[in-house]
């Protein structure tokens, strides 16, 4: 019974438009294991996760369930309904209603075609009372904490009587005791049987809880074992060891005239964002000329501290210092780009694109002031000889200036972006994850402009999951981890596997400049 | 077939002949309105007498005013309830004005143009504060608005009307200049310097900008809060404006004046290709709108249809008008 296996995946594959996100992938979990999916940002372990619940369907590869083959055009409910249940980063409950009518929804127990309220609340209580947990089923979702919901979560699996329960990355946004609390659940549910699917990026904690391990690299299978076998150090060797595909920088420009200074950067949990990462006093100096990149897993802090600095949030205390004069109360993204802060944001549909407006309007909109006659009106021939010339620098592949900007490939995107900072000729540009969804190509294109930018005297800040590509741009690196800046690395000598544990532990190493 | 069509092509550069399907999408507003106006001119020919095609405009140019600023709004990601309320409350506070006043504060008709104006901006000083300060969406805001400022003007003059305005007063409304109705003039010229700000000037572009995708234009260092107040004092001075225009053409200013506008107006913009969620429409496009909606309801009366089936012809094409525009996006893509 111990070595049966419950989900046997073999030969998975699966292609975007210009990325091969899975090759070959395979996945072994047996009959009560808790079982650690590993593998470094853009690995593949989220397509495999979505494959699995029926979320995407793979192009090949054979996925057999309890001995069954799976239909590869199953829905999420098909799978739900097998007993195969996935707890996402971003959970899937209705805030407004409650934690019964969450865990039964669409599925409540009926009397007369109408829902049998009193059933749907005791049969609740009986699951949440049988895994040990204190909620009441009457409790709005709204009203709880994270780490509460992710209960909900469970117990919303459970009763769909599961038997392989995907979690990803269940702990990025717990605290050290709410962790604690899962990972007894974790143990609860292994003892009854149940499967588990533990992704994270946190390697001690697939020291505590997971049995065994299997590492993707690049979409690929790499090895699968007893975690008991191996160190840490085993796990990132296996997770990291790839040729490294970016070009460091051939040379630095780094002046030693500090542009930009922080000064005990710091913000609490507030009632407003109880879920935004805490900062501890983050202090920093950024030089002339230089590319400092910011290296961290997902909220360690890195993009908070970029938008603070970019005056897009408020911090609590600290002081922020530009070219020696004090700076403090940032007000608004247009006053720290009248002062010579750019920044390029992290999701750039979202934060930075509009979709069914013009090239011309992307690229434009802050440079304005600059480009206006009387004012307040728009000198359309000033604009348009600036976007071609950035088109031309940029090397932007778009039919036109009037194009709308959803037209664009996301390299081509990014760099519109990229060219609506430059233009602005800023003193300090941030980029956070310039490269995220984009091209092999047009990341090196990407990198080419950052690195012009600073051998411009730009003080580049440059925030990437993608560890090989922090390493090949940056003059230094400053490590995140869990609101903190844990040290500041030369980025000559730092080699990825003493970042990933730096990363992962905070645990000492190298420290230099 | 034409969701087949080569996306590739597009970002690559090559030029494409455009579909049939984005050509209509394009210019079908256009072609439904010739249309339209061939098939009442076969129904009636007094349809085209210039009598009547002075009448349409001139009742066009009313409301038309005010979609103008109801562009500005949409594009935004707003709207704007209240507009007919605002047009009763401005002309009725313009008239009373007039009528305590006369001409001791100069001509009267610039008293209640003044009056009419500011009793506008006012009002849409107020929705946009309150929408960006409180936070309170748009709809609801002025969908308050709507009864708030229509009580209101019953409260002045205790609800009755207030009539017969100089000569000069009326000239804004009846008269004409260049050989057109005075209210037809003055649209066009509201609408030419809408098109002007929405195409020429840093705020048209930060209004896309702001309707388009509000965190971007933050982040674009837009103020974005500053622009939504601008766009409801611009419509709230505009429904002044064509408060005062009605007051002038009907030599009366009612409490009633403006119901239904706020319809009217909306449908306007939407059908000249605006988009509720934001980001999307131009002045042009609701001119066309606003046109079509003034050649319908005349062209009906023209037919002698029963005032009851025209709403429920205005309904039905304002939803088509909607629908073909969501398919036709959806397939050109």
């Amino acid at each position: 019974m111990e070595d049966q296996l419950l989900l046997a995946a073999e030969g998975v594959s699966k292609s975007f438009p210009g990325v091969r996100a899975l090759a070959d992938a395979r996945l072994h979990v047996r009959v009560g294991e808790v079982h650690a999916l590993l593998g470094e940002n853009g690995a593949g372990k989220s397509t495999l996760l979505k494959i699995l619940a029926g979320a995407q369907r793979a192009e090949e590869g054979d996925i057999r369930f309890a001995g069954i083959a799976l239909d590869p055009s199953d829905t999420p409910l098909a799978r739900q309904q097998l007993g195969i249940v996935t707890i996402y980063q971003e959970f899937n409950l209705l805030p407004e209603m409650t934690v019964a009518e969450n865990m039964y929804l669409g599925r409540e127990p009926r009397r007369f075609g109408l829902i049998d309220w009193p059933r749907l609340s005791a049969d609740a209580q009986a699951i949440l009372a049988d895994l040990d947990l204190s909620l009441d089923p009457r409790a709005k979702v709204r009203t709880l904490t994270v780490a509460e919901q992710q209960m909900v979560e469970i117990a919303r699996a459970m009763t769909f009587q599961a038997r392989l329960i995907i979690m990803d990355e269940p702990t990025a946004t717990l605290s050290e005791r709410e962790v604690q609390v899962l990972h007894r659940l974790v143990a609860e549910l292994r003892e009854r049987g149940v499967s588990i699917i533990y992704v994270t990026h946190r390697l001690t904690e697939v020291v505590a809880v997971c049995d065994r391990f299997t590492v993707l690299r690049d979409g690929r299978f790499v090895a699968e074992d007893l975690v008991a076998d191996h160190t840490v150090a085993d796990m990132v060797r296996l997770m990291v060891g790839r040729e490294v595909e970016f070009s460091r920088r051939a040379e630095s420009s780094a002046s030693d005239e500090i542009v930009l200074r922080l000064d005990g950067i710091s913000r609490a949990r507030s009632a407003r964002s109880p879920h935004a990462t805490v900062l501890h006093r983050m202090s920093l100096e950024v030089h002339s000329g230089e590319i400092l990149g910011f290296a961290g897993l997902v909220g360690a802090g890195r993009t908070e501290l970029a938008r603070i600095v970019f005056g897009a949030d408020r911090c609590d205390e600290g002081v922020l210092w530009l070219g020696g004069g004090e700076l403090r109360p940032l007000r608004s993204p247009a006053e720290a780009m009248r002062r010579g802060i750019a920044l390029v944001p992290e999701d750039r549909k979202q934060q930075g694109c509009f979709l069914d407006q013009s090239v011309r309007q992307n690229m434009v909109l802050p440079s304005l002031p600059a480009l206006s006659r009387w004012k307040y009106f728009v000198d359309e021939r000033a604009e348009k000889k600036l976007v071609e010339r950035y088109r031309i620098a940029l090397a932007i592949r778009m039919p036109s200036q009037m194009t709308p900007m959803g037209k664009l490939s996301g390299g081509n995107q990014q760099k519109v972006l990229l060219a609506r900072c430059m233009a602005l000729h800023p003193r300090v540009l941030i980029v956070d994850e310039p490269t995220r969804g984009i091209d092999i190509g047009a990341k090196a294109e990407v990198h080419k402009v950052l690195s012009d930018m600073a051998a411009s005297g730009v003080a580049v800040i440059a925030i990437s999951s993608e560890l090989p590509e922090v390493m090949a741009i940056s003059d230094r690196i400053a490590v995140f981890r869990e609101g903190r800046i844990v040290g500041v690395v030369a980025g000559t000598g730092a080699d990825e596997q003493t970042l990933m544990r730096f990363m992962a532990l905070g645990e000492a190493g190298p420290r230099s400049g | 077939m034409h969701a087949k069509a080569p996306r590739q092509a597009d970002v690559e550069g090559y030029s494409r002949r455009p579909s049939t399907l984005e050509w209509l999408n394009r210019y079908g507003t256009a072609l439904f309105l010739v249309l339209m106006c061939l098939f009442f001119l076969a129904q009636n020919p007094h349809f085209f007498s210039l009598r009547n095609i002075a009448n349409i405009l001139a009742d066009v140019s009313i409301y038309g005013v005010i979609a103008v600023g109801m562009t500005f709004v949409i594009i935004t990601g707003g709207v704007d309830l209240a507009v007919g309320a605002t047009l009763a409350l401005a002309s009725i506070c313009a008239a009373w004005a007039v009528s305590l006043s006369g001409w001791a504060l100069g001509p009267d008709w610039l008293v209640a143009l003044a009056v009419s104006v500011l009793v506008g901006t006012c009002v849409g000083l107020i929705h946009g504060k309150i929408t960006t300060w409180l936070g309170v969406p748009a709809f609801i805001t002025t969908l308050g608005g709507m009864t708030v400022w229509r009580g209101a003007t019953l409260l002045v003059n205790d609800g009755g009307p207030v009539s017969d305005f100089s000569e000069g007063l009326r000239w804004w409304g009846t008269g004409s200049l260049l050989r057109l109705p005075v209210p037809v003039v003055v649209f066009a010229l509201v609408a030419l310097a809408g098109l002007v700000v929405q195409r020429y000037t840093r705020f048209g572009r930060q209004v896309y900008a702001v309707g388009g995708n509000p965190e971007a234009a933050r982040l674009s260092g837009v103020d974005v809060k500053r622009i939504e107040t601008a766009v409801y004092v611009i419509i709230g001075s505009l429904s002044g404006l064509a408060g005062f225009l009605l007051m002038a053409r009907l030599n009366s200013a009612e409490a009633v004046g403006g119901t239904g506008y706020e319809l009217r107006v909306i449908a306007s913009v939407v059908i000249g290709g605006a988009s509720l969620a934001g980001g999307v429409g131009g002045i042009g496009g609701t001119l066309l709108g606003a046109l079509l909606i003034g050649v319908l309801s005349n062209g009906l009366v023209m037919m002698g249809v029963n005032a009851y089936y025209q709403q429920i012809v205005i309904g039905v094409i304002i939803v088509l008008a909607v629908a073909f525009d969501t398919y036709a996006k959806k397939r050109i893509g």
